[in-house]
């Protein structure tokens, strides 16, 4: 039985792009993108909340879509454009999703908002948000324990240029 | 903002104000430091191997495979690790606790799915899982207990095989003559109610990192726990080491913590140990499977309850017995205890009678999340007091009104004891404030109105309140150690350590406040048991009464050492210098002045061989503890407005007011942040968040697909306002603030919904309310 468990270590090389970077590894096939970005790159800002696809923390963009980088397998990704959290501030600057998460007091443990930034920076560049709604749908696919959302919630409603929730201003 | 300090006023500018958080940029950027973020290339991984059975006699452990596969460094199960076989004691006592021996790793009978029997330790976490796999257990299967109910059956299965029944504690306390005042009573109403909790779910789960260095005999431990001395105790107790040879570091990052990560668990013991044995260094990473079934949730309580009241809803009775699950081993009482003495909440009740039975019960042990036994316990008296207005026709605000301690009425006695020992006494509060304020929100007279416009409709609106009184702040002490550093900056190091309330902002605020320094100039540290050697740590929103005024006050003492070293270098007294932004000035001559760092040069770093002026202060730090003399009593109302649909049984939230009162607010963003946060839970609570486990103690609910936490779609901003009635037991007034929004937020939703339903006669007493809940309360499923 150990034998086969060996045997498993079929090793596949794959070539993508990470955050601008042409990167190459020689990898085990069951190595998920999260943990590849995580350990192979030591791009930890991606982070592990369920590896069920539930929770949404380790969302990424792959090829521009917001995807659970949890449930892909780095070999599966060959060819393919991953844009992590640490891609988000340019020179330093924060993003304006990010700047309106600082601001709007979006964030407290942080542990989820990598997943939240990806997802929701995915969203607007598609349309922006228009109203409270809309915002919490955007927000749904992501789960985070701390913030009741509230933050958040007005976060994407002051980039929506429709105004702060009242309780944030 | 002013406190009198005796001989001086002193202005705090930055107390009270929403500064923005410092915390946030590298949490933006993907550069936080949480445990698994840090770099332990050189670490060995481990994987556990848990119990797959409620209870089991564990006859053999075949881990020959296991130790075979390439890359597995070892396997350890209890035969390997005897030294270890200590007790894990619980927290919070009593002299009636049925004690069950906790070991760290199962010996030879497991008590729940998920307790571990061994620990595999590989190269990578994927090999350390793959030799787990090939890991071999013969189990001979025994009797389970997964209920309260089935605990406390006659003749039923025990929990543990050397014990004589499955209570764990059965504890009662009596405030004047609740069985007279019962039978004389003008109205009596029962009812049943139980409530699940469910688990914390931290985002990220629980993770632990060991180095022990051979050379000096010192061990490094990382620990995502919310209380770092409490492991570094424990770890030093049971290794025999002092307190000064166990480093414990709660990383300045931890993914949220909700009660679970304030206890002390068996890996945390394992992995450092076998750290030891190897003098290799290993982490673990819990997953979310692990979470759900080693990490302590908070169980079902099941309460019977009597009140007795007048003719205009005066009570003059409560009598609550109630059955509470402590799962498979006793991490301590403070959860049941807690239930215990907040039942009588805001109200004046002259005869109590509140019983507690706890039990053993073959699941994961159970312990404080967020709300921490208070949800469960205003659930119960919010419910009665809603049932004594429909018995009497009475509006529930009235109710409330009739039976509020006054706000003149404090120091307020409730004649019973707090989980810390002490008379239950409330230390300030204005709670007809709080439901004056919330009424002043919405006008119930117009809701009246709109719901029965609406029944008409067929649409059914209700509207409930919450209104709780919360136990905060408890001792011994906290912590802080201030420093003016190598390079004229000012260090505050706190014992405790957040997990996303964000320590490093509002304790700088404090800091610069209390020293008159800049608050650019501040740098805030936490969570290394080697840089202040004492704490307790982050739990039972305690930090801000206890941290808070030991800051202040180590501040302030600092602050007058940087005086007396300025007077020195400005050849003037102490009493002439005045600190501001970067350094000290004569007060009269404010062009005579010198920094920070011309301050720590000549008294922190010193000049090699040379001798200062006799009598100067050197070595500039500070260090203080606070010990507050008991809790201090936070207060929240929550007022719920819901639609409940009674064909399909799902239940919207509309709209909320939440009042809530802390005393003095230290970061108003922060307070809203920790207020609807604390909101969410109680959503979860009151409508989705449930653990199943089957008959057999299988749990059913392991991963997010069969277990809701409530998403952006499920959760409304609650409309907040705050009342400050400062608590006279700390200098600062403050009190805790991190439960107020989850504990009064279930009985609102419960009595809302009960509201709505009023012309079907619906019940409603079982939470969380789902669909099928519900509609079994409308007698469409039962």
């Amino acid at each position: 039985m150990a034998e086969e468990r060996t045997s498993d270590l079929d090793l596949h090389s794959v070539q993508l792009e990470v955050n601008g970077e042409a990167v190459q590894a020689t990898l085990e096939s069951r190595v998920s993108l999260a943990d590849y970005l995580r350990h192979g790159l030591g791009l930890v800002g991606t982070h592990l909340g369920c590896e069920q696809g539930s929770c949404g923390a380790c969302t990424v963009l792959v090829d521009g879509e917001a995807v659970r980088s949890c449930l892909l397998l780095a070999v599966q990704l060959d060819g393919a454009k991953v844009e992590t959290v640490e891609s988000l501030a340019v020179g330093g600057v924060l993003s304006p999703l990010q700047q309106a998460f600082h601001d709007h007091h979006a964030l407290q443990c942080g542990f989820c908002t990598s997943g939240f930034l990806m997802s929701l920076t995915a969203r607007l560049r598609e349309r922006p948000v228009t109203d409270e709604h809309d915002a919490r749908e955007a927000l749904s696919g992501n789960i985070c324990r701390c913030t009741g959302y509230a933050g958040m919630v007005a976060a994407l409603l002051s980039l929506s240029g429709a105004g702060a929730g009242e309780e944030h201003q | 903002m002013s406190i009198d300090t005796g001989t001086t006023t002193t202005r705090r500018p930055l107390v009270g104000t929403g500064v923005k958080r410092r915390e946030d940029r590298r949490l933006l950027t993907g550069k936080g430091e949480f445990l698994d973020d840090l770099s332990f290339a050189d670490f060995l991984e481990a994987a556990i191997v848990r119990s797959s059975v409620a209870h089991a006699r564990v006859r053999s452990i075949d881990t020959s495979a296991a130790l075979a596969l390439p890359g597995v460094v070892g396997v350890f199960t209890a035969g390997d690790l005897e030294e270890l076989l200590q007790d894990l004691p619980p927290k919070v006592v009593h002299p009636d606790l049925h004690h069950r021996l906790r070991l760290p790793i199962v010996l030879d009978e497991a008590c729940y799915v998920g307790e571990p029997i061994a620990v595999v330790v590989a190269e990578s976490r994927r090999r350390a899982e793959d030799a787990a796999d090939l890991i071999v257990i013969d189990y001979e299967q025994l009797g389970v207990v997964a209920s309260t109910a089935a605990a406390l059956a006659q003749g039923g299965p025990l929990a543990h095989l050397d014990a004589e029944d499955n209570v764990c504690v059965h504890i009662t306390q009596r405030a004047g003559e609740p069985d007279e005042a019962l039978a004389s009573a003008p109205h009596v109403l029962a009812e049943t109610f139980m409530i699940s909790r469910g688990g914390g779910h931290s985002i990220e789960g629980r993770a632990v990192a060991a180095r022990f260095e051979p050379a000096t005999g010192e061990l490094t431990v990382w620990d995502a726990t919310q209380a770092p001395h409490y492991a570094r105790q424990k770890l030093a107790e049971l290794f025999g080491l002092t307190e000064d040879q166990v480093r414990v570091i709660a990383p300045a990052d931890i993914g949220g913590g909700f009660g679970p990560k304030a206890q002390f668990y068996g890996e945390e013991v394992l992995i450092p140990f076998i750290a030891m044995r190897l003098e290799r260094p290993i982490k673990w990473i819990e997953d979310r499977w692990e979470n759900f079934v080693s990490s302590a949730p908070e169980r079902t309580q099941t309460h019977r309850v009597e009140v007795g009241f007048d003719d205009e809803g005066h009570l003059l009775v409560l009598k609550d017995v109630f059955e509470h699950d402590q799962g498979a081993y006793c991490l301590g009482l403070q959860v049941p205890t807690i239930t215990m003495s907040t039942l009588p909440g805001p109200y004046k009740i002259p005869n109590i009678h509140s019983e507690l039975i706890s039990c053993y019960t073959n699941m994961v042990p159970t312990s404080s999340l967020r709300g921490a036994g208070r949800p469960q316990a205003v659930l119960v008296m919010e419910r009665m007091v809603d049932r004594i207005a429909e018995h009497l026709g009475l509006a529930p605000e009235e109710v409330r009104r009739k039976n509020l301690i006054q706000a003149d009425e404090f120091p307020y006695r409730v004649g019973l004891l707090f989980r810390d020992g002490s008379p239950l006494t409330y230390d300030s509060g204005n709670y007809p404030g709080l439901l004056n304020g919330a009424l002043e929100r919405v006008d119930f007279a117009a809701f009246r109105e709109l719901q029965a416009a609406e029944r008409q409709k067929g649409r059914f609106l209700g509207i409930g309140i919450g209104l709780c009184v919360e136990g905060t702040g408890l001792g011994p002490y906290e912590g802080c150690r201030v420093r003016l550093t190598n390079f004229g900056r000012i260090l505050v190091t706190l014992a405790a350590s957040p997990q996303g309330q964000g320590y490093e902002t509002v304790y700088a605020q404090l800091a610069a406040d209390g020293l008159g320094i800049d608050f650019d100039l501040i740098d805030v540290r936490h969570g290394d048991t080697a840089n202040i050697p004492f704490g307790q740590g982050t739990f039972g929103s305690r930090v801000t009464a206890n941290a808070a005024p030991a800051v202040f006050d180590a501040c302030q003492q600092l602050a007058g050492d940087l005086r007396r070293a300025a007077g020195v270098l400005l050849d003037v007294g102490a009493e002439e210098i005045e600190l501001a932004g970067d350094g000290a000035s004569v007060r009269t001559e404010p062009e005579r002045r010198v920094s920070l760092l011309e301050i720590t040069r000549a008294f922190n770093v010193g000049r090699h061989g040379m001798a200062v002026k006799p009598g100067s202060p050197v070595g500039l730090e500070r260090t203080a503890y606070f010990t507050p003399e008991r809790a201090a009593y936070s207060s929240a109302i929550n007022v719920m407005i819901v639609e409940v649909d009674p064909e399909t049984g799902m239940v919207q939230l509309l709209r909320c007011v939440l009042g809530h009162d802390c005393g003095t607010v230290l970061n108003p963003l922060l307070v809203d942040g920790q207020v609807y946060g604390g909101f969410a839970h109680g959503v979860g609570n009151a409508l989705y968040e449930e653990m199943h486990f089957d008959s057999e103690g299988q749990p059913l609910t392991v991963s997010y697909l069969d277990y809701a936490l409530p998403g952006s779609l499920e959760v409304i901003v609650p409309e907040l306002f705050h009342q400050e009635t400062p608590s006279p037991l700390n200098p600062l007034g403050v009190k805790g603030t991190g439960e107020s929004g989850t504990i009064p937020t279930p009985a609102a939703i419960a009595n809302a919904v009960e509201d709505a339903l009023r012309p079907f006669g619906a019940r409603i007493n079982r939470l969380p309310l789902t669909p099928g809940r519900v509609l079994g309360a409308l007698g469409v499923l039962d």
